[in-house]
């Protein structure tokens, strides 16, 4: 671990620059990708990828040169692009950040059980094709697929005002996925894959519940194709986390980034409904909705203790009985706003700068439990696992289907039923929270892949969540 | 960067052992990105990236790796071999690939464009003259990519140009936009001037008092931009071989022949005469495919890898079965005639964020975004706040499609994750009997 920090730092104090601030972002990745395929395994796929961001700031312009030549030579020449271009854009530029406060800090943040050893290839191989292998023999049964991604990152980040701080993480990804067919519909069925990930080791297999769930996840499947369509009309909601998190991701995490609401991202990821001034005054939810920005539950995907650009992390609520409290901004969108914000800073590789991101974004549990839940329904439906998502570049109008639908009648749950889908209005839909599930019912998510930015970055969120209770939701179904 | 791959095919070549085959696929860039916001820039810099990926090949087993390359062709090279260790201890951990099939002709290509981009300073001065007074916001992205490919059959593929793609919207102070994209291989200061002033003359409808529509089905236009997000829909497996076998495709029905589309409507994957490289990642040289003439399925798309699984013939499809060149025919709508054909509906410029409602049944649902107007008797009345369709394909492109247009718009990707696209489309606009608004 680490194992390159002392050459950094020595490179880092030989370069020479006339410029008021610089840094380095050192980021050093490795990926491992194993899938097994009806019962055939897919070659495996490794990378490694290294390089460094050079970001300086001269009369308060700042501009970056990425590089993966990391010789005394390639990061000199890197700083020395960045500061030639912050010299020719200086003229044309928007932001003045001659007085924006400059991070000092040292610090090393690790994963939890990041030195614990894990299964080696081949037994990481055998796990996945003895679960591909127990899927039972149907011929609906068309496809099905058992994967596991493992992923190592250590970053460094050195400025010229003495900031050290590093990190190593190791995240885990295991998935599994059955889809059936019946020639005219298809239904799939699935567990982890994008709605699941965590940092640490290999305990996060328990965690997931991948071994021998592939028959559970089978059948499953299957009773989809045999189910009825979601009925039409408005029903109680009752979300499961694993749709919980994508409802929050996307109604939530992306209305609150500050970088949005500063018209950043108005060309390719949108706006937000959220104004600057709602900050301390716009009821987002009800009363019994409290959000955080917590980078404190070590095994979820955005754990840190430091951001990108060195600000530290820790938990905030954003919103708190309801109340919209804080925007998801950077020390940067801090600067530009006048807002408090959050440590969310973040760049998906050596390659990218930083911007406005999601990190950890949670919704605290409630006291009821799931079958209170239920009970609590007379007319609902239950959803879990997310499989579709569309919502307006606003992050108000939005429809999300889901791959499981359970009917909910007088308080007890009823038949399945397939393509469960709903639509509603972000600015409203918090209001009709009715019920907040308990920790029984609370599930550490989270996905790797949130798409953002430009140049376009993608990067690794976590979110944690309860069940939780809406009142009368537009629900409906599929074509077939 | 040639000389640098064709150093490390070599190197990796002579490290080989007897019995053991490569391909070795090659990336590259030197970008500069500027984004901008209220038209001035907002951040700025350069990413100069290579990486390559290592397949090893042994005894019916293969594995492969990707390696970023530093540039410095001893230090690649050294990392090349520890590649090439790492996946020699790999493969006899592996079962034998019974779906492992390599292209082994020694086909050559090479495509080489050096046309010189624009200074950026003289970008900035330009900008700052034409749209200095307005709201813009976008990027500009700029600079050669490289992709290369070899293996130790003999085949050599080289593909480098240089390009640029300006992509941004201009807002009107009520929050109402216009998307514009300049982007290309050869820069005009006049043509982007030109392209600019057209975006600001789009502006002035966007002042008119907004129209608000209820749910229901409208009479609609979808220009090439919008027509691109559905095409990008079903570039998402819709024509994927290893989607169609096994129930993943939304083209399932089609490619059974329970379902067709307008007869108006062809798609072609024409790779000849776009911007991307004549071979895909996985080797092979990459084929025209008619996807669907007339409204009904012809082939699909298939990577060596499918063709093995399902019996199939491939066709230089990338490893994903995805298009890099999605081609629709056009139709005999001309351009002029848009508004006036369309008599009373949406005029709808750019669709956003789509996804599958019913993704068997073609059904996909999205919004309205950027410049969309409300038209009565062929006038434009007003722009329309954000509008959620939710529509099936085989209605859209089936029997609600009343024409597609004479002209078609070229459409270079912007895409940047991971490294700058050269994908494009190439697609006229429609015009739409009914466009079920829901929301």
């Amino acid at each position: 671990m680490f194992d390159t920090s002392a050459l950094l730092r020595q490179r880092f104090a030989a370069l020479r620059s006339t410029a008021e601030l610089f840094s380095l972002r050192h980021v050093k990745q490795s990926h491992q990708a194993l899938s097994v395929r009806r019962n055939v395994a897919e070659p495996p796929f490794f990378s490694q990828d290294e390089g460094a961001m050079l970001t300086v700031r001269v009369s308060g312009v700042e501009a970056y040169a990425a590089t993966a030549d990391l010789s005394q030579a390639g990061l000199q020449r890197a700083l020395e692009q960045a500061e030639a271009l912050a010299r020719q854009i200086a003229r044309y530029n928007l932001l003045d950040l001659r007085e924006q406060p400059v991070t000092s800090a040292r610090h090393d943040h690790i994963s939890p059980n990041f030195d614990q050893p894990v299964p080696n290839l081949a037994d990481c191989l055998g796990l996945l094709a003895a679960e591909s292998a127990s899927v039972p023999k149907d011929s609906r049964l068309v496809d099905w697929q058992a994967s596991l991604g493992l992923s190592l990152v250590e970053q460094t980040y050195l400025n010229s005002a003495g900031a050290e701080l590093r990190h190593a993480q190791r995240f885990l990804f295991p998935g599994l996925g059955v889809t059936a067919s019946d020639g005219q519909d298809s239904q799939s069925r699935s567990l982890g894959r994008d709605n699941f990930g965590q940092q640490g080791g290999f305990e996060i297999i328990e965690r997931c519940g991948l071994v021998g769930a592939a028959r559970r996840v089978a059948d499953e499947a299957l009773q989809l194709l045999l189910a009825p369509n979601t009925p039409s009309g408005p029903r109680d909601l009752l979300l499961m986390p694993d749709q919980m998190m994508l409802q929050i991701h996307e109604s939530i995490g992306h209305p609150l980034e500050m970088d949005r609401i500063l018209g950043d991202e108005r060309n390719y990821a949108g706006t937000s409904f959220v104004k600057a001034g709602d900050f301390g005054h716009l009821q987002y939810g009800s009363a019994l909705l409290n959000v955080t920005f917590d980078p404190t539950i070590g095994e979820e995907l955005a754990s840190y203790s430091f951001d990108d650009d060195g600000t530290p992390a820790s938990k905030q609520f954003l919103i708190r009985d309801g109340l919209l409290l804080r925007p998801l901004g950077g020390a940067l969108s801090q600067f530009r706003s006048g807002l408090d914000g959050v440590a969310n800073s973040r760049a998906c590789g050596w390659n990218r700068a930083p911007i406005d991101r999601m990190a950890n974004l949670n919704i605290e549990p409630g006291g009821q439990s799931l079958d209170q839940l239920v009970k609590g329904i007379e007319h609902g439906i239950l959803m879990r696992t997310n499989r579709s998502w569309s919502i307006d570049d606003a992050r108000n109008k939005f429809q999300f289907g889901c791959e499981w639908g359970q009917l909910i009648e007088n308080g007890e749950l009823k038949g399945i039923v397939k393509n469960p889908n709903y639509r509603g209005i972000s600015a409203q839909f918090w209001r009709n929270l009715a019920a907040v599930g308990d920790s029984s019912t609370f599930q550490v998510l989270g996905t790797p892949n949130c798409g953002k930015g430009e140049p376009n970055q993608v990067v690794r969120v976590g979110h944690a969540s309860p069940a939780c209770v809406f009142r009368q939701i537009d629900v409906f179904g599929g074509d077939a | 960067m040639k000389h640098a791959f064709e150093t490390l095919v070599g190197d990796v070549r002579k490290a080989l052992q007897t019995g053991e085959q490569f391909t070795l696929g090659y990336s590259a860039e030197q970008s500069q990105f500027v984004r901008f916001n209220h038209a001035k820039v907002r951040q700025a810099g350069t990413v100069n990236q290579a990486g390559a990926q290592l397949r090893l090949i042994r005894d019916g087993r293969q594995a492969e790796q990707q390696v970023t390359l530093s540039g410095d062709t001893q230090l690649d090279s050294q990392r090349l071999f520890t590649a090439l260790e790492q996946l020699r201890q790999t493969l006899p951990l592996l079962a034998v690939d019974p779906y492992l099939r390599l292209d082994e002709s020694a086909w050559h290509s090479h495509s080489q464009q050096e046309q010189p981009l624009p200074e950026l300073s003289d970008v900035l001065t330009l900008l700052e003259r034409e749209a200095g007074d307005l709201d813009l916001v976008g990027i500009y992205a700029a600079g050669p990519i490289c992709r290369g490919f070899a293996s130790s059959f003999g085949a050599f593929g080289w593909h480098q140009a240089n390009s640029f793609n300006f992509d941004w919207s201009l807002f009107h102070e009520n929050g109402e936009a216009v998307k514009a994209n300049y982007a290309g291989q050869v820069w005009s200061a006049d043509d982007f001037t030109a392209r600019l002033r057209q975006a600001r003359e789009q502006l002035g409808f966007l002042g008119r008092p907004a129209v608000t529509l209820k749910p229901g089905s409208y009479r609609a236009y979808l220009a090439p931009a919008a027509m691109d997000e559905i095409a990008g829909m079903l570039c998402w497996g819709g024509f994927s071989a290893q989607a169609l076998a096994t129930g993943n495709s939304a083209l399932q029905r089609l490619y059974n022949g329970d379902a067709r589309l307008s007869p108006l409507v062809s798609f072609t994957e024409q790779v000849s005469g776009s911007l991307s490289p004549a071979f895909s990642d996985e080797g092979s040289p990459r084929l025209d495919v008619p996807l669907i003439q007339q409204g009904e399925a012809r082939q699909r798309l298939i990577s060596a890898r499918s063709a093995a699984e399902f019996e199939l013939l491939a066709n230089g499809a990338d490893s994903y079965e995805s298009p890099c060149a999605l081609s629709l025919a056009a139709g005999s709508l001309p351009s002029e005639q848009i508004l006036e054909r369309l008599g009373t509906g949406l005029y709808i410029s750019n669709l956003w964020y789509l996804n599958y409602s019913d993704l068997p049944a073609a059904r996909m649902t999205g919004l309205t975004r950027f410049a969309t107007f409300w038209v009565e008797n062929g006038q434009i009345q007003g722009p329309v706040s954000t509008m959620r369709f939710d529509d099936s394909l085989y209605s859209l492109l089936g029997s609600q499609l009343e024409d597609l247009t004479l002209e078609r718009e070229m459409i270079l990707s912007t895409s940047t994750y991971g490294q700058r696209s050269t994908g494009s489309s190439h697609l006229p606009g429609a015009l739409v009997k009914g466009l079920t608004l829901t929301l």
